[in-house]
């Protein structure tokens, strides 16, 4: 697809945060691009929302928009997704819950508490049959791309709670 | 103020460093992720003049003095917090954390803005507020950083010793416990005399008779009686002491089941909110029922074998210490090689237990959802889910069907190789005449009791874990301290008038703000009608005004009197409640009616029925107001449900009437009917009234209209319409969208 014009104009001002100028030259403050489906299929449909929680555009995809724009979206896109992706599983403090993870991840290494084993969900569909999302106690989601490729140690551990 | 000593030990000297001779540091925030949202610790400092704060590399730190222009905010999403840095000019920094140390944040945040206000005004700083726990509410110690109550919940796994917690409840029982005890010590005393009878028999009976003595019938008599006499107490004794014990454990396990449920009733929405029905279900149900069979079944039994044991021991070692030493070293080896099999047992079972909550966890799913199923078609879906959970559960258990049908066999050669022990050892004993043959045997009747008793013994382990795993489950519920909870001094509330004056109230659902400042003062005997877009905070007003919640800040009262120290029946008598979705518990509807006040007589339950315009269509059914009405009151339509418990609310005539969409679900001309009945039934009483169509709310005397958790404006119809505002432009949809209905769907399209 070849970048178009855009229908309308985003800056980001001296706060930090997105300015969206849209076709009838009316400036919102604060937007936020949102995934719609964070998991499943990050690429596909990113909606940006008024600071009040409205949707003002819709992109089924950032492939259509000028370089300079995608870039400021990818950019605050990263500094609000938070799931770290767990590599391994270095020691649980115990089998029983709650129970407390070392565990690291592509955002370096941390420790997460797993509050009950209802916390750790199957993640449905075609392409991610071995997908786990774990929960923590604080809420920060933790994923787990393919649970059959990581390392026998963390499987090990990970059958335990399954 | 806090000296730079307490501060975690990696920053300790650098941040010294950073620090003139006389600044003062005031407070810290660690943090847990850096620009990136990489792990990686990083803090800000706040001295009485300035901000501090690491920067991208570990070795750079960054300041900003503190100016009246400083401004701090904070925000989260998905787990993150952020901590914004700012002047009238823009950002200056801003700085990650994980939602963990937001109460650290929240208090750096607050000690910043008064050393800044402190700064700019060159006043001291403002005394500190105590702190307040976010959870529970609780006044939090100077030095505590987390509130003890609600963070032990979270991080201590469950430990064998919470068993010994069941004590409270076995306490009652002392006395029948003590009994148990010593009628286990006896019948296990009375279980070990026939072996020891068979020394007699062999060595004073049988061996002589082969040697040409001829049998005395006197003394085989003797032996023969003291035999049966022996297994004749050992089964009375058995009777009595299972019985007696199985009695006690029984009530203890009803106690402890009925306190549970008792303190689960006393817990907040906000408990409930945050638990699964099935998995309190099951904690109540069968985790008390398998403490339950652990106390009766597997504790006794355990007593019993160790008792055995013991006594078995001493009984031998006065025979002969050489040959019990002999029959007891396998012991240890027979028990560790058990115990190893047992492990790998265990997490089979423990994957069983699990599996087996998939496969209920899709009954629970679908069964009440049984209608929305069938409308979509999904039977075959919903099948096959179920059939896959029940693979699983085949796979699972065909895994450790393997190891346990290793497990019996095993058990049972090991004592078998035990016991070949002994008779080689006695043989070679008998050989040397250190032993007769008489004690030979009686070692091995000893022995073979034994070892059978090792494999019962070695499965205590994983039963008490079960166990323990339950009862932590249990006291979970029970330590859990209610967020609303009671005041310890109750003022007693004077008759209300249904005055209820809301100060400033704020309210976060956890760390989400979904209430601010809200000033309302109502008037008794008024009626407010509350309208505002769906999520704008009405349902959660009424939640507070009920106390389900309490408030995170300010203050709601009534006569004058702060909600919190109210004694929460007393106050929840006054209010009629009538909630978004009526719920109707199974029985008739007379019962359903009278719900909240048993004692009404059928007068008075007509009469509420009538007010609620539910009389005619009770009269219609099968038999009047004794018609069942089923599980989630399926038999009746959803006006129905809405009309009975809006009877059910105004019979107990309450001083506050509470309408969340009360009649939302009945057609506009029923609803008019209601209205003109509740009209007499609002005269007098303080009536907040939520609706979405505008026309239910025309009686009200002000309407409070509500956007995003604030009260926008605030007025009668008349003077509202004449504004121009939020009201009326809600009402301008309603009324455009009679005339003409909008599209479906948004009409947002990809560029
Ligand atoms: N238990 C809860 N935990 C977290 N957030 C909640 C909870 N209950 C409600 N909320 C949120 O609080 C906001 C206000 O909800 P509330 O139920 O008060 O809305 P409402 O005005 O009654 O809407 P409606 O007209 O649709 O009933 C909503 O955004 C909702 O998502
Ligand atoms: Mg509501």
């Amino acid at each position: 697809m070849k970048p178009t014009a855009s229908p309308f104009a985003l800056t980001r001002n001296g706060f930090g945060r997105l300015v969206l100028t849209d076709a009838e030259g009316l400036a919102h403050e604060g937007i936020v691009p949102v995934r719609a489906f964070g998991i499943t299929a990050p690429d596909y449909g990113i909606s940006l929302m008024s600071a009040d929680g409205k949707e003002l555009q819709w992109l089924e995809t950032l492939d259509v928009l000028p370089a300079d724009i995608r870039s400021l979206i990818v950019a605050e896109l990263a500094q609000r997704e938070f799931v770290p992706e767990i590599r391994r599983i270095v020691s649980v403090s115990s089998y029983a819950t709650p129970s407390t993870w070392q565990v690291d991840t592509d955002r370096g290494t941390t420790a997460l508490i797993l509050k009950s084993e209802d916390d750790i969900r199957r993640l449905r569909g075609r392409d991610n049959a071995g997908a786990l999302m774990i929960a923590d106690s604080q809420g920060i989601h933790f994923l787990i791309r393919d649970r059959l490729a990581l390392d026998a140690h963390s499987q090990k551990i990970l059958k335990r709670f399954l | 103020m806090i000296e730079p000593d307490t501060l975690p030990e990696a920053w300790q000297s650098e941040l010294r460093a950073c620090l003139a001779p006389d600044e003062q540091l005031i407070a810290w925030l660690e943090l847990d992720l850096d620009d990136h949202l990489d792990f990686r610790p990083g803090l800000v400092a706040l001295t009485d003049r300035r901000l501090i704060a690491t920067g991208e590399n570990d070795t750079s730190w960054k300041t900003w003095r503190l100016t009246a222009g400083l401004k701090l905010a904070h925000h989260d999403h998905a787990g993150v917090g952020t901590l914004e840095l700012e002047d009238e000019q823009g950002r200056l920094a801003l700085w990650r954390y994980t939602l963990g140390h937001s109460p650290a944040a929240l208090r750096f945040e607050r000690e910043f803005v008064r050393q800044r206000d402190s700064v700019a005004s060159g006043q001291p700083p403002l005394p500190a507020p105590a702190a307040i726990c976010p959870i529970c509410q609780m006044q939090l110690q100077p030095d505590e950083e987390d509130c003890p109550n609600c963070f032990r919940e979270l991080h201590t796994p469950p430990s064998t010793w919470t068993l010994l917690r069941i004590w409270r409840f076995a306490k009652p029982y002392q006395g029948q416990l003590i009994a148990g005890f010593l009628l286990t010590l006896a019948a296990t005393a009375a279980t070990l005399v026939p072996p020891y009878l068979t020394m007699p028999l062999m060595d004073d009976v049988l061996i002589p008779y082969q040697n040409g003595t001829p049998i005395d019938p006197n003394k085989v008599a003797w032996l023969l009686g003291g035999l049966l006499g022996s297994a004749l107490l050992a089964w009375a004794l058995n009777w009595a002491r299972t019985y007696i014990l199985a009695l006690v454990s029984e009530r203890i396990g009803a106690d402890l089941r009925t306190t549970t449920y008792e303190h689960l009733l006393k817990l907040s929405h906000e408990y409930f909110g945050g638990k699964r029905t099935g998995d309190l279900l099951a904690r109540i149900g069968s985790e008390t029922d398998r403490i339950n069979v652990f106390l009766s079944l597997h504790l006794l039994d355990f007593a019993t074998d160790v008792l055995m044991i013991v006594m078995t021991s001493a009984i031998l070692f006065s025979i002969n210490p050489w040959l019990a030493l002999v029959t007891l070293t396998p012991l240890p080896i027979i028990a560790w090689m058990i115990h190893l099999v047992r492990d790998k047992l265990r997490t089979g079972f423990e994957q069983i237990d699990r599996v087996w909550a998939e496969v209920t966890s899709v009954l629970a799913d679908t069964i009440p959802g049984v209608r929305v199923v069938k409308a979509f078609a999904q039977e075959a879906r919903e099948a096959q889910r179920f059939r896959e959970a029940n693979k699983r559960n085949l796979e699972v258990n065909d895994r450790l069907n393997r190891i346990w049908s290793l497990f019996a066999p095993t058990v049972g050669l090991l004592t078998e190789i035990g016991i070949l022990v002994v008779w080689a050892f006695g043989i070679w004993l008998v050989s040397k005449d250190q032993i007769t043959v008489g004690v030979l045997i009686a070692f091995l009747a000893y022995i073979s009791r034994f070892y059978t008793r090792l494999d019962s013994m070695s499965r205590i382990i994983s039963v008490t874990q079960k166990a323990a795993a339950g009862a932590k489950r249990i006291f979970d519920i029970l330590d859990h301290v209610s967020s609303v909870p009671e005041p310890v001094n109750p003022v007693t509330l004077p008759p209300l008038k249904g005055g209820i004056d809301i100060d400033k109230v704020s309210f976060r659902y956890g760390n989400r703000a979904v209430l601010h400042e809200i000033e309302l003062a109502i008037a008794p005997g008024e009626m407010i009608g509350l309208v505002g877009h769906s999520g704008s905070g009405k349902s959660t007003l009424v939640n507070l005004i009920c106390r389900f919640y309490d408030v995170t800040e300010g203050a709601i009262r009534v006569e004058g009197t702060d909600l919190r120290s109210v004694a929460i029946a007393d106050y929840r008598r006054n209010i009629g409640l009538v909630l978004q979705e009526p719920f109707l518990f199974f029985g008739t509807i007379a019962e359903n009616i009278a719900y909240g006040k048993p004692d009404a007589t059928r007068a008075e339950i007509v009469a509420s029925a009538r007010a609620a315009h539910a009389h005619e269509f009770i009269l219609r059914q099968p038999h009047g107001y004794d018609s069942l009405v089923g599980e989630r009151g399926q038999s009746l339509s959803g006006g129905e449900r809405q009309r009975i418990s809006i009877a059910r609310a105004l019979l107990i005539d309450p001083r506050i009437l509470i309408l969340d969409e009360a009649t939302s679900a009945v057609d506009t001309e029923t609803e008019f009917e209601i209205q003109s009945a509740l009209n007499n039934l609002i005269r007098g009483r303080t009536t907040i009234a939520i609706a979405h169509r505008l026309s239910t709310l025309r009686r009200a005397d002000r309407l409070v209209v509500m956007d995003r958790g604030r009260i926008v404006e605030i007025g009668n119809h008349e003077t509202l319409m004449a504004s121009e505002g939020a009201y009326w432009r809600l009402y301008q949809a309603q009324t455009k969208q009679l005339d003409a209905p909008p599209a479906l769907g948004e009409n947002g399209s990809s560029p």
